[in-house]
């Protein structure tokens, strides 16, 4: 095992550890937020950075056996996946929101008072 | 009727993904017989690419691009593609769909004329399921009444 397989190791579990960390932090914000706009921003936010950090760690052990053609064709197809969630990932996020905002799902507060009017005058 | 959405960041984004989406489709079905993939996963795609036309902007547009009449080609054009490549065999001699005869017509040896056989079923498949599920869509979308949605 030469001193290059060792440090693309290291820097695949360090990707992967964050990845799944910001996932598992997804989860939980999506499990104890109270309501809609907080819970899609736990799971929009962390989501997003979560499958960008895997992809890129699974895209670099890819290239665990050395640079050929079919490694590199690999890695590359999981990184148009992290790229095409990167742009895609907060768009729908951000379409949810703006339609549920549009349907007149008000924000949670903490005393039950809508802090906003709706419909606005 | 779909109310349009007027959000300039879906549809600047819409306008950058539905090429690379449409391409990916096409991917999908000219690969199908030697990864997983195939003409149905990829007529899917190539539909939700136009689906997504219609969220992001609206349907007269979309019908502008793509309109109703060519849809509807499209899904017999599919249709007959499939169902030629079946008959040329059997009027080569062989059974239906076996496509090692084809070549008698196309210069190839018998595997390769599979290998297009398979090929052009392939793309007919991909081409009636991308225009049957885009009227399908089309359908749900206007309740069944096309040219009268648009009209209003």
């Amino acid at each position: 095992m030469s001193i290059l397989t060792v440090v693309l190791n290291i820097v695949v579990i360090v990707l992967i550890s964050f990845g799944v960390f910001f996932f598992a932090t997804g989860t939980v914000g999506f499990l104890r937020f109270p309501d809609f706009y907080s819970r899609m921003q736990a799971t929009g936010k962390c989501d997003t950075l979560g499958v960008v950090l895997s992809c890129t760690g699974v895209a670099l052990y890819a290239l665990h056996d050395g640079l050929s053609l079919g490694n590199i064709l690999v890695s590359l197809k999981i990184m148009f996946i992290a790229v095409f969630w990167f742009l895609g990932g907060p768009t729908a996020t951000h379409a949810l929101l703006n339609s549920a905002f549009k349907s007149g799902i008000l924000p949670w507060t903490k005393d039950g008072k809508a802090i906003i009017e709706w419909p606005p005058k | 009727m779909i109310t349009p959405l007027e959000n300039i960041i879906i549809k600047t984004l819409c306008r950058l993904l539905i090429p690379f989406i449409q391409l990916f489709g096409l991917y999908v079905i000219v690969h199908g017989h030697g990864s997983p993939g195939g003409g149905f996963q990829g007529g899917c795609i190539l539909a939700a690419s136009f689906v997504l036309v219609v969220v992001a902007f609206d349907l007269p547009e979309a019908k502008r691009r793509f309109s109703e009449k060519l849809n509807n080609i499209f899904c017999s054009l599919g249709v007959f593609i499939y169902a030629w490549t079946g008959w040329m065999c059997l009027l080569l001699g062989a059974n239906f769909l076996d496509y090692g005869i084809l070549n008698k017509i196309l210069p190839v040896n018998p595997v390769m004329a599979r290998y297009y056989g398979m090929f052009s079923i392939e793309v007919g498949v991909g081409i009636t399921v991308m225009a049957i599920m885009v009227s399908l869509f089309l359908d749900l979308v206007t309740g069944g009444k096309h040219e009268e949605a648009l009209d209003e």
